[in-house]
């Protein structure tokens, strides 16, 4: 059974109502829809959510459907920006019609080919999925961060993902940037990477917003 | 940044900055280790302290060069990456960009990294500074079959481009000349995509004022959220800042990464581009040996060994053989049977009054004492010990220990990069405080300055409690193992009080290197000499003091007095007379305690026990007053109160300890 692309914008929008922003209710000027509204009776056939006067609460029995939207939607960010490299308000746009085509499947191998991404472009944590908790996530992944591949791995640095600008600026004048191959020589006790010509050493914590794309 | 600049130009020893007011400026400028210092050193015949390791220049230096027939300056500066900085280096360096309008600005760049290095050339270009790009180190270029082309570089670039391998003086003539007929030229100017140039022309509009650098460098560096930039033009512009604010509020929204991301981005295709076209490498070779024993010394297993064989090095060639080997023989040969007896027998003929006499020979005398524990004792281990300490430096191992021990260090509140300080400290403290200045946080500085006021004794000191130690390897155990414990201790204690962000490391580990014999000696002659320089007239200072307070009676009283501590402790009221000394250097101190243990008044138990009061104790004078400088007077202060009362409670328990086990020493 598959939801309309309405009902999963509205359960997307009630998730992060509730688990991010902590409210209990949305009204339905919010979430863009109306009580008649054919998405509204949709959710309500299946039990998803409880409608009241002036807007709409989440219930137990639509969660796990609103957290997949919500890791699509996420994904589809990373897709787009990490892969297609596009700017934001078209990244938006595109991600916002993407993240309804992410079937199962294909959610699976994208959230892989991503290294399963923990956050989004805007930096909000994607929501785990099935692939993500597999323990042998290093070893499958296509893109996986720096702390965790195994000792001599080698690659393309994919992209960086810190939300500490002072990090980000260090990895770069470390010369750590998208397309910059590296290689790396040992994990304990501080990771030393081969970057072009240089060697670096750093801890985990900087190792682990460096994201690279692995070669085989 | 005025203020903070200043505090930089101060400093210990290098008040040699030559006068060049008037002169035509050549800035030197580049990222950490490429060897400004060295281009710097062959322009101008100055010395300033070359390493292998990254951040060895802390502060900016001035010297005069001849080119042709002209007077030029020269300015040697802290290396940084790029012109948006990360650490207070990188500040000091762009503000003299910034401050001075200097004639020309010489990139000194890493051959090897070129695609690195670029990043900054583009930059300066960027900011209309007269830029002149100095690929160094091309040997090691060659040596990984790295050809650049560098008459390509200079067309796709628009500045002038020279090789040279300045350690080995090769291609400084081509330099020299490209500077003497350095004539401006704009650069090439390369555009980023649309919606940042677009947001760079809007600034450009709005911007007033009077900047040493271009508007669009200013454009960029507020775009990429730069505070002092930022601080700059809001101090020019007043009210109408907002304006700009609005700009770049509106940049960012367009854009999913932090704007220095998307131009940093922007900037690595541009020098992908240019170094795709100007270099070819050949296939590379497999690891050399040169690679191999870098990996063994990083080994978390392999590089213990090594690290051991490297300490034990040092303790043989600085504890035997300076300590031990020479100290005896210039104490008892020269000064014991040379020296002193001619300069007792010289005095006592010309004064009469045994007071007099006193001043300079017998038991305090400023021959006898100051100066034989100066020249006799302190030289030679000293010089031993910078000696080794220069070698290891130049080599690049230093770094490699850094990454070793980072994880430990993070325990106490530091992290890998604070490595490069507290061995130093073993050297000398006073030096050592200075570069605490390289690390990041405040919290960092505040720590290793305190465990080098604590717990890392001096080559100096060091070196006599060796001599002391001698023959004793279980007191000599006793004695590392008590500091060690300390100095984790204090450190763990100090980062918990004193909470704040995790520090982060990273550092760039730079090739190992053969140590240039010539740059050893000169390194350790200009360390010995400000070493000795502080010293000498310290110890004489204080042998005059000695003199005039046993005249007054003050000595005695001091002693007296200071004898209620060292009884409590359980040493010998003698022993009180080694610890005034320690008050002005714990090495004088520990000097003193040689004396005694020569007579024989101090040995076993209340040996150990004196040796590691006394290494506990500030290091000494000059220390002291770079903590005030660098870290303020409260907390010079600060640590004093907590440093001597703490120095002898350890003496307090390990007197308790050892007596309490039967140590049997």
């Amino acid at each position: 059974m598959k939801l309309s692309d309405k009902a999963e914008e509205i359960l997307e929008h009630l998730w992060i109502m509730t688990y991010e922003m902590k409210q209990e209710m949305a009204n339905f000027k919010d979430l863009k829809t109306e009580r008649d509204a054919p998405e509204v009776t949709e959710l309500l056939a299946l039990n998803y959510i409880s409608v009241f006067r002036d807007g709409i609460r989440l219930r137990k029995e639509g969660m796990k459907e609103a957290e997949n939207a919500v890791r699509r939607h996420r994904l589809a960010e990373r897709l787009m920006v990490d892969v297609l490299d596009l700017k934001k308000p078209l990244m938006e746009e595109t991600a916002c019609r993407f993240e309804h085509l992410l079937h199962k499947d294909v959610e699976e191998s994208i959230c892989t080919l991503l290294g399963h991404p923990a956050f989004c472009p805007h930096g909000k944590p994607i929501p785990q999925g099935r692939c993500c908790k597999k323990s042998e996530r290093a070893a499958k992944a296509i893109v996986s961060s720096l702390a965790d591949v195994d000792k001599e791995a080698k690659g393309k640095v994919a992209y960086l993902h810190t939300r500490d600008n002072k990090k980000l600026q260090k990895l770069m004048a470390m010369g750590l940037l998208p397309g910059v191959s590296v290689e790396v020589i040992q994990r304990f006790p501080s990771y030393v990477l081969k970057i072009g010509n240089s060697q670096i050493a750093m801890d985990e914590e900087m190792a682990r917003d460096v994201f690279i794309r692995l070669k085989r | 940044m005025n203020a903070k600049l200043k505090k930089f130009r101060g400093s210990c020893h290098n008040n040699t900055n030559e006068t060049i007011d008037g002169l035509e400026k050549i800035t030197l400028v580049g990222s950490p280790n490429v060897g400004k210092s060295v281009v710097f050193g062959n322009l101008t015949g100055r010395y300033v302290t070359v390493s292998n390791y990254p951040g060895t220049t802390v502060e900016v230096t001035r010297g005069k060069g001849r080119l042709g027939s002209k007077e030029f300056a020269v300015i040697d500066t802290p290396g940084m990456y790029s012109l948006l900085p990360i650490t207070e280096e990188e500040r000091v360096a762009r503000n003299i960009l910034l401050e001075e309008k200097p004639e020309i600005v010489l990139q000194v760049a890493d051959a090897k990294n070129i695609e690195r290095m670029l990043h900054l050339t583009l930059q300066l270009i960027e900011a209309e500074l007269p830029v002149i790009l100095n690929l160094n180190l091309m040997d090691e270029a060659e040596r990984l079959g790295m050809k650049i082309d560098l008459n390509l570089l200079e067309q796709e670039l628009g500045i002038p481009v020279v090789a040279t391998v300045a350690t080995e003086n090769k291609g400084m003539d081509v330099l020299r000349d490209r500077l003497i007929k350095y004539e401006r030229t704009a650069g090439r100017v390369f555009k980023y995509d649309n919606l940042t140039e677009s947001a760079i022309h809007k600034i450009e509009e709005v911007l007033k004022g009077e900047f040493n650098i271009s508007k669009r460098a200013i454009a960029l560096l507020l775009l990429q959220d730069d505070p002092d930039i930022k601080a700059l033009v809001k101090e020019q512009m007043k009210g109408n800042y907002i304006s700009v604010e609005e700009i770049i509020e509106e940049t960012k929204k367009r854009y999913a990464q932090p704007l220095h991301y998307i131009i940093t981005l922007a900037r690595q295709k541009e020098v992908n581009n240019i170094v795709e076209r100007a270099t070819t490498t050949a296939v590379s070779k497999g690891m050399d040996f040169r690679e191999r024993l870098s990996r063994l010394m990083m080994h978390p297993i392999a590089g213990i060994p090594i690290l051991l064989m490297a300490i034990y090095g040092l303790y043989e060639f600085v504890g035997v053989f300076g300590a031990q080997v020479s100290v005896d023989f210039l104490e008892n040969k020269v000064f014991g049977e040379y020296i002193n007896p001619f300069f007792t027998k010289v005095v006592s003929s010309i004064i009469p009054w045994k007071v007099i006499q006193e001043l300079f020979v017998h038991q305090y005398g400023i021959i006898t004492l100051g100066i034989r524990y100066a020249i006799a004792i302190i030289l030679p281990i000293v010089t031993t010990f910078f000696i080794a300490f220069s070698i290891i430096e130049d080599t690049g191992y230093l770094p490699r220990l850094a990454m070793l021990i980072d994880r430990l260090f993070k325990k106490i509140g530091l992290n890998g990069r604070a490595v490069i300080p507290i061995v130093l400290g073993f050297g000398c403290d006073t030096m050592a405080t200075m570069v605490t200045r390289t690390l990041e946080t405040k919290r960092e500085r505040i720590i290793a300055t305190l465990l080098l006021s604590l717990a890392i004794p001096c080559s100096a000191q060091m070196g006599v409690i060796l001599a002391l130690l001698a023959g004793n390897s279980k007191g000599l155990w006793i004695f590392v193992s008590i500091m060690t414990i300390i100095f984790l201790f204090v450190g763990f204690l100090a980062a918990r009080i004193m909470p704040g962000e995790r520090p982060l490391f990273y550092m760039e580990i730079p090739p190992l290197r053969w140590p240039k014999l010539s740059n050893v000696f000169t390194k350790t002659y200009t360390r010995v000499e400000w070493y000795f320089k502080e010293i000498l007239p310290l110890f004489i200072l204080a042998s005059i003091l000695i003199w005039a307070g046993r005249i007054t009676g003050l000595f005695d009283f001091v002693i007296n007095i200071l004898s209620y501590p060292v009884s409590w402790i359980g040493l010998p009221k003698e022993a009180a007379t080694a610890f005034l000394y320690g008050f002005f250097r714990r090495d004088f101190g520990a000097a003193g305690l040689y004396d005694l243990k020569d007579a024989g008044i101090l040995s076993g138990i209340p040996l150990i026990v004196s040796i590691v009061t006394l290494a506990l104790f500030m290091p000494c004078i000059a220390q002291f007053s770079m903590t005030i400088k660098e870290r303020g007077l409260k907390m010079a202060l600060g640590m004093a109160a907590f440093i001597f009362p703490f120095a002898f409670f350890v003496g307090f328990l390990v007197n308790k300890l050892l007596n309490g086990l039967g140590v049997i020493l």
